[in-house]
């Protein structure tokens, strides 16, 4: 079984995404912040991370800089799930390492669209 | 909402003559979401009401509404990902071989509703500009629904829509950001499709020969009948060497003996081989 991140400060977008992600066969922990993010993938390096962008003590651009920072043996793929859907944030996210981007709202079929571009499902 | 079992025949003959899909049992839980925006619009009462003007009236732009709002266009980009990764992996890697001296491929969407797959492949060649260089790629698009076709032909996309099934870096280099949450494939690939109305049963788009056939979440919605007819003229278009796509759900087997699966890459299909004189006398 895949491992799934959902890090987002959103209860609601959490436990949506912890649905679609359970149907599509992965274990799923979830983060509210990038910090405690950083904590989780240092206790467990999950496989993919499913990250927002706005969010309060660490956003989401900081975190991934700070994993893509890290010297990590392994690092997951990232992909960044936010409100933030302008082509210059899709630039500036695919620049600063993540793998995939998915535009707030999505639905199941996107998420599952996007873990098969990496690889995943 | 009301809606009789008379008129659901009456919806399902409408639609089977007009498309050769069936109103089956399980798209009929729809046919109230799918008609609601027509009722609010000519501001009939019921279902009832409005299959009580189709049958009186024989207002053709109605009937045509109707028929487009039962179709069903649900579609996204590299659909299901798999088949696409084989056939740009195998076949097309063998035709490109094989065509290496007249350097043309064609292509044939059938049944393409707003176009996501036939610019997928578009994308894909357009993404391989050394490999394709003097190369001339054909790709042709059909559907019934002619509002599909328009939208196809426009490129252009909900928010939604751009990012199921294309990936990101895709997205970003052949797509513009329209505002509104709307976003608009490149001119290039826009030019690199032609798209036509057309139904599957009625003959193939010129120029009539095709290397590669995408009908893809088509056939299921038709009667028996229908499909083998679907499966002769597709068997009837395309080239001896080519390669044909279904759905994910859908196969050639038990349907028709014109194609036979790719022993090679499953999932795709290929024509029969021809029978020769003494054995089809035999059979």
């Amino acid at each position: 079984m895949k491992s799934c991140l959902v890090v987002d400060d959103s209860k609601v977008i959490r436990k949506v995404a912890r649905h679609i992600l359970e149907t599509l066969n992965f274990s799923v922990d979830e983060a509210e912040d990038g910090r405690q993010a950083l904590n989780r993938c240092e206790e467990a390096m999950p496989d993919v991370i499913l990250l927002d962008w706005n969010m309060p003590v660490m956003s989401g651009m900081e975190f991934l800089r700070a994993l893509r920072g890290s010297d990590q043996p392994t690092q997951p793929k990232v992909v960044f799930c936010t409100t933030e859907n302008d082509i210059g944030h899709i630039r500036a996210a695919i620049a600063a390492g993540a793998d995939e981007y998915v535009m707030k709202p999505f639905d199941r079929e996107t998420i599952h669209s996007k873990l098969q571009i990496v690889g995943l499902a | 909402m009301e809606l009789s079992s008379a008129s659901q025949r009456i919806l399902a003959s409408l639609l089977e003559a007009r498309s050769g899909q069936q109103l089956t049992f399980s798209r009929r839980w729809r046919i109230d979401s799918a008609l609601s925006s027509i009722l609010r619009e000519h501001g009939f009462a019921s279902l009832d009401q409005l299959v009580a003007r189709l049958v009186s009236s024989r207002d053709k732009a109605l009937t045509d509404q109707v028929v487009e709002a039962l179709l069903n266009n649900e579609t996204y980009f590299f659909r299901d990902k798999l088949p696409f990764d084989l056939l740009l992996g195998g076949p097309l890697a063998k035709l490109e071989k094989a065509r290496a001296r007249e350097r043309r491929i064609t292509i044939w969407c059938a049944g393409c509703s707003t176009g996501q797959e036939a610019y997928s492949l578009a994308m894909s060649f357009a993404d391989e500009p050394n490999r394709w260089l003097g190369w001339r790629i054909e790709i042709v698009a059909t559907d019934l629904s002619r509002s599909a076709v328009e939208r196809a032909r426009s490129g252009t996309y909900s928010q939604f829509e751009v990012q199921r099934g294309l990936p990101v870096m895709q997205m970003v280099r052949w797509f513009e950001e329209l505002g509104g949450g709307e976003w608009q494939i490149a001119k290039k690939l826009r030019e690199a499709v032609r798209f036509e109305v057309g139904n599957i049963i009625e003959p193939p788009p010129s120029p009539g020969r095709f290397d590669i056939i995408l009908c893809r979440n088509v056939l299921l919605y038709f009667a028996p009948e229908m499909r083998r007819m679907a499966f002769n003229r597709m068997a009837a278009a395309i080239a001896p060497d080519g390669a044909l796509m279904l759905g994910a759900g859908e196969t050639v087997l038990g349907q028709t003996d014109k194609f036979v699966s790719d022993s090679q890459h499953r999932g795709l299909y290929v024509p029969a081989p021809a029978r020769s004189a003494a054995t089809a006398r035999v059979a």
